[in-house]
């Protein structure tokens, strides 16, 4: 199955763009995206250790089984700023 | 409710003045502007970037959420995107209400929420360089660990 994979904030530096289509096992979980895709990200990011999933616009978790055509988004922290 | 995303100028009086109704004794706003260093390291200008749609989803959840929760009459929430200049606003609240106190606490607990959840970045560019902006962490809830 397909899946589209948005990248914001300081992962679309580390992948390179802000988009990127992925070919998947059915039932792939938000845990196997996310390992996978590391592979192809620094490691050694801190950002990655801290991210946020959304899977066609809803926070899921790791265990979120993919679907066809799921639009699957990596979150980094965001804007923050000291309260 | 006005909930927006804009990409321009985001006039205050106009939101202020938009959300008040005879009924309300208070309006309290959240008036988020761009500040000129980050840790005394010099800001030129910001740059905002949003994963638009859901931002604006969770955008009008949480306003929906602050009525339930605090009582208020009405919310507003505005955020603008793209290249911000020194002073400029970047984010507006407006809540009202009746009586002041709910709406300080809803107008604080709106700004201290979207921080944390609305899908929303920001890149600081200083004279020496740009980096994006190290977030506050998201609530365990939605937090991911692999």
């Amino acid at each position: 199955m397909r899946v589209t994979v948005l990248y914001f904030g300081v992962l679309k530096d580390l992948f390179t763009g802000d988009r990127s289509t992925l070919e998947l096992a059915e039932g792939e979980t938000v845990g196997g995206l996310l390992r996978l895709s590391e592979k192809n990200a620094s490691k050694h990011s801190v950002v990655w250790r801290a991210l946020a999933v959304a899977v066609n616009r809803e926070y899921v978790g790791v265990d979120h089984a993919l679907q066809e055509g799921d639009e699957v988004a990596l979150l980094p922290p965001v804007s923050g700023g000291t309260a | 409710m006005r909930i927006e995303i804009v990409d321009s100028v985001i006039d205050t009086a106009a939101v202020m003045a938009g959300v008040k109704a005879g009924a309300d004794g208070a309006v309290c706003c959240f008036d988020g502007i761009v500040r000129n260093n980050t840790r005394g390291r010099e800001t030129l200008y910001l740059v905002y970037e949003a994963y638009r749609e859901m931002a604006l989803e969770q955008m009008q959840a949480l306003a929906n959420e602050a009525v339930t929760k605090f009582g208020v009459r009405d919310v507003a929430l505005i955020h603008r995107l793209g290249k911000l200049e020194i002073g400029e606003t970047s984010v507006l609240i407006a809540v009202a209400s009746a009586h002041r106190g709910v709406t300080f606490e809803a107008c604080r607990w709106l700004i201290d929420t979207l921080k944390k959840t609305v899908p929303i970045w920001k890149k600081e560019h200083f004279i020496d360089g740009a980096v994006w902006a190290d977030g506050e962490p998201f609530p365990e809830a939605l937090r991911v660990e692999v």
